[in-house]
């Protein structure tokens, strides 16, 4: 596809006044930023959940000022499950890659002076809050949060207050915030796919767009596909629950001995509906990640990225199967046998870009020149991480092995390792590499190498034996195992996973700190501290309202032209004409 | 503008060192823990003959992403330190074609390979249905417990409806009191069967969805309302066995389990005996 030419900028006008400058603002480069702060908002809300549940799972009898009763009983456990769950999921990995980097970042590494639909971005962000608000208020109203999980199985989640504590207003508020959040994404995604198809500085094709952007663009078209498909089930689910349909109850359910009034419907149907949107999901929340480890990796080892043609392809193959593979997590569920034994085929393939991936990644380092700041830091850690995550996912795609591992704590050890840690790691090296551009100052680097390594060391510490725990038996979302034969051997395990979580969480107070506090006190981050070659780093720090202050670049080149033999530095930037580069000769 | 090399250089060796240093404990630790066993890390013996295909496939799966782990991880920890920044220059390439497609299709091979060797254990209970002559028993599971009907000597399921679900009067499946050939089935909180003979479950809910698991059988299935979902096996060893739901079934989840106790043939139609004559 050839690049477009531009017809002629809009003229960006700074607005006035608090309100449209920062709350009600339709500049990217703010709802990027507001983006971002709901995330580390929901991030921190999120721990604090898994701390709970961890030092439950290590004192179930503790008594705990704040929870009414003193001990928190099974269905506030279960709570704390779904609510952990939903969170992270919904409100941190698919928000701060995506809506935090991706709207700051996407324009502007692409030449243009905002996204497509600046108002549309706007109205993104508050549906967003929104729905944030609405998830919080599940904590608050009678019967408390909804204890079926993040992933809301019906008939659990589809009869109200009588099938548990939590399920009458608490699932209802689970599936109104889940329903905005869709629209809010479904809204995002049309505009980063507008965004990037339209608004390419001339001279960018899509191969000399930078990976970061690949992520973002196949990530929308993941989210346009699939959150849609989640809307229409948490519609089903609400009129099961208050209008008397049957979408996803049989006929025959008897709770506490007594008939409900349903019939047609089928359990399976909300599973296929969910995973269908829950597998696409996942992809969503780590191929920003991806792309920002290749960057990052690039950009620190002073090499290109090893095959970037490969690294797009495999992007764009990860997001395709992602939409084969749902059936996998529904290979015990009562599916069609033959139709697990598809699914699974076809899950074993989607390992074949992602080892394309690591090998490249392994590739760009090689020969490579590293320099270890705290992104690349990030950037290398995600790579072993991802490695780790992504094998033990072989295990659990094969049906027959997942009779042994399915709903064990191997299943928590793998989606944690890969979303949990992962992920968290592709936005902790987007947030060091990026923070000198979108606040004008460094972050400190031995607060960021300190962070570094007691996250990488503990987040090993806390997820590797959970596999183990899953091998030997242990059962998920279980609020006590006291009661079966393999807990007591297992118990020292959780403890030291209980202290590792602890002493992780706690490193993380470094960053906050760290954050906050090079807002005001860092070094002063000129333009391009990094000597990256990408169009963000030849503009301000911070960039001024229309991102390049009228002087709008072209592209000349890919971007990740370093250490080309030939020039006196090791860089080029995407911008510089022939004339200019051959300047640098 | 270039960096500092003075800076650059200096810095890198101790970071790199560190961190490829983690990634090797982090590899040597994992696979320790895999071999040698410190502490509990792998399910008790295999019951089945599926189930021993089962730990195969397993094994086989473990060997493979192994070597995988390992290479991937520790190449990872000699890059990071071989290329560290010592001031030389990085050797620029974009890539190799024939580096991609030796990984590319050996992984292919490798993956897909291994799915379709995993299939023989899959299939045979999945694809194969029970024999004639397994001993069938229905599966109940409803908030929170387990429940198991036997025929009975007259060798069938009496009609089950909704409406007559009783648990405390003591007709918690709801068995149609109409139908004769509901009056001697047997209904137990724990299951009971022969050894070394074929025995039929078939899984029923009643009201959300849970699942039937135990370990030693390498075997668990989700019960679905509205369905009823057929799953086989043979022990082939006796014994005293925990049977778990492990489906997120609602807040009495943690403590819903029951106990499958694989007997002699005679010891299991001992029980039989024993619990028609007092139904």
């Amino acid at each position: 596809m050839s690049s477009h030419a531009h017809t002629g900028h809009a003229v960006v006008v700074e607005p006035s006044g608090f309100i449209r400058k920062y709350i009600f603002s339709i500049d990217h480069k703010v709802i990027g930023i507001q983006y971002f702060l709901l995330a580390l908002t929901a991030v921190c809300v999120g721990i604090v959940l898994s701390l709970l549940m961890r030092f439950h799972l290590v004192y179930p009898g503790a008594h705990l000022p704040f929870v009414s009763g003193g001990i928190m009983t099974p269905e506030q456990y279960m709570a704390l499950v779904t609510m952990h769950g939903t969170i992270m999921v919904f409100f941190v990995l698919t928000t701060a890659p995506q809506g935090g980097f991706g709207n700051y970042f996407l324009p502007i590494q692409i030449g243009a002076p905002d996204m497509a639909f600046p108002r549309l971005n706007m109205l993104s962000f508050w549906v967003t809050f929104l729905a944030f608000v609405a998830i919080l208020a599940a904590f608050v109203v009678p019967g408390g949060a909804p204890i079926s999980g993040w992933t809301g199985y019906t008939p659990l989640s589809g009869m109200g207050e009588v099938t548990g504590p939590g399920e009458g207003m608490g699932q209802t508020l689970w599936i109104v915030s889940i329903s905005l959040f869709c629209l809010a994404s479904l809204l995002g995604a049309l505009n980063f796919i507008a965004t990037t198809i339209d608004l390419r500085a001339p001279g960018m094709t899509l191969f000399r767009m930078p990976l970061t952007v690949w992520g973002w663009f196949v990530t929308a078209i993941l989210g346009l596909l699939a959150f849609g498909v989640l809307l229409a089930g948490g519609v089903l689910l609400l009129l099961d629950r208050s209008a008397g349909t049957s979408f996803f109850l049989p006929a025959g359910l008897v709770v506490n001995d007594q008939l409900q009034p349903h019939s047609g419907g089928s359990p399976l149907l909300w599973q296929h509906l969910f995973w269908f949107f829950g597998h696409p999901e996942v992809y969503i929340a780590i191929l920003p990640g991806m792309g920002v480890a290749s960057h990052v990796l690039s950009t620190f080892a002073r090499k290109p990225v090893f095959g970037y043609r490969a690294m797009a392809m495999a992007i764009c193959a990860i997001g395709f199967l992602g939409f084969m593979v749902w059936g996998h997590h529904m290979f015990l569920s009562g599916m069609s046998p033959y139709s697990g034994f598809a699914f699974s085929v076809l899950t074993m393939s989607i390992g074949v870009p992602s080892a394309i991936k690591t090998f490249n990644w392994i590739g760009t380092l090689w020969g490579g020149k590293i320099q270890f700041k705290s992104p690349m830091l990030f950037a290398l850690g995600f790579v072993s991480l991802f490695v780790s995550g992504g094998l033990s996912g072989l295990f659990l795609a094969q049906p027959a092995v997942d009779n042994m591992l399915h709903a064990t704590y191997y299943v928590v050890a793998h989606f944690h390792l890969v979303m949990g840690v992962a992920a968290i790691f592709g936005i902790f090296a987007a947030t060091y590499f990026w923070f000198p551009k979108m606040f004008g100052r460094m972050m400190s680097e031995p607060l960021g190498k300190l962070h570094f390594w007691i996250t990488f060391a503990g987040t090993y510490c806390i997820f590797m034996p959970m596999h183990f725990v899953g091998l030997a038996g242990g059962i998920r979302r279980y609020a006590d195992a006291t009661g079966t034969t393999y807990a007591g051997v297992l118990q020292p395990v959780h403890v030291f996973m209980t202290y590792a979580a602890f002493i992780t969480a706690a490193a993380q107070l470094v960053f906050l700190f760290n954050f906050f506090w090079s807002l005001k006190h860092g070094a002063v981050a000129g333009k391009n501290p990094w000597n990256a070659t990408t169009l963000e780093w030849i503009t301000d720090s911070p960039p001024p309202i229309d991102n390049f202050g009228g002087h709008y670049p072209s592209v000349y080149r890919g971007p990740y032209e370093f250490s080309v033999p030939g020039y006196r530095q090791d860089f080029i930037p995407q911008n510089l004409t022939p004339e200019e580069a051959a300047r640098l000769k | 503008m270039r960096l500092s090399n003075r800076n650059s250089m200096s810095g890198s060796a101790a970071p790199a060192a560190m961190l490829a240093s983690l990634i090797v404990i982090m590899v040597v630790a994992t696979v320790y823990v895999f071999v040698a066993n410190p502490f509990p890390s792998r399910p008790p013996a295999a019951i089945t003959s599926v189930g021993q295909l089962v730990d195969q496939q397993y094994f086989l799966t473990l060997c493979v992403t192994g070597v995988v782990f390992i290479l991937s991880q520790l190449g990872l920890a000699y890059a990071i330190w071989r290329f560290r920044d010592r001031g030389q220059a990085a050797h620029f390439t974009r890539g190799n074609n024939t580096m991609e497609m030796i990984w590319t299709t050996a992984t292919i091979v490798l993956f897909l390979g291994l799915g379709l060797m995993g299939r023989k254990a899959w299939a045979e209970v999945r694809f194969t249905p029970a024999e004639s002559n397994a001993v069938q028993v229905e599966v109940t599971t409803n908030q929170f417990v387990f429940n198991f009907r036997y025929p009975g000597p007259d060798g069938k399921f009496g009609k089950l409806d909704p409406a007559q679900v009783s648990a405390s009067t003591g007709n918690p499946l709801g068995v149609d009191s109409k139908d004769p050939d509901g009056k001697d089935d047997i209904v137990v909180p724990t299951l009971t069967v022969p050894v070394n003979h074929q025995v039929e479950l078939l899984l029923r809910s009643q009201d959300v969805i849970h699942n039937f698991y135990v370990r030693e059988l390498r075997l668990q299935q989700d019960s679905v309302p509205g369905m009823v979902i057929p799953i086989h096996f043979t022990a082939n060893q006796t014994g005293h066995y925990e049977i778990l739901c492990t489906q997120l079934c609602g807040l009495g989840h943690y403590r819903m389990r029951s106990f499958l106790d694989v007997v002699s043939e005679a010891d299991y139609q001992a029980f039989l005996k024993q619990q028609s004559a007092s139904q």
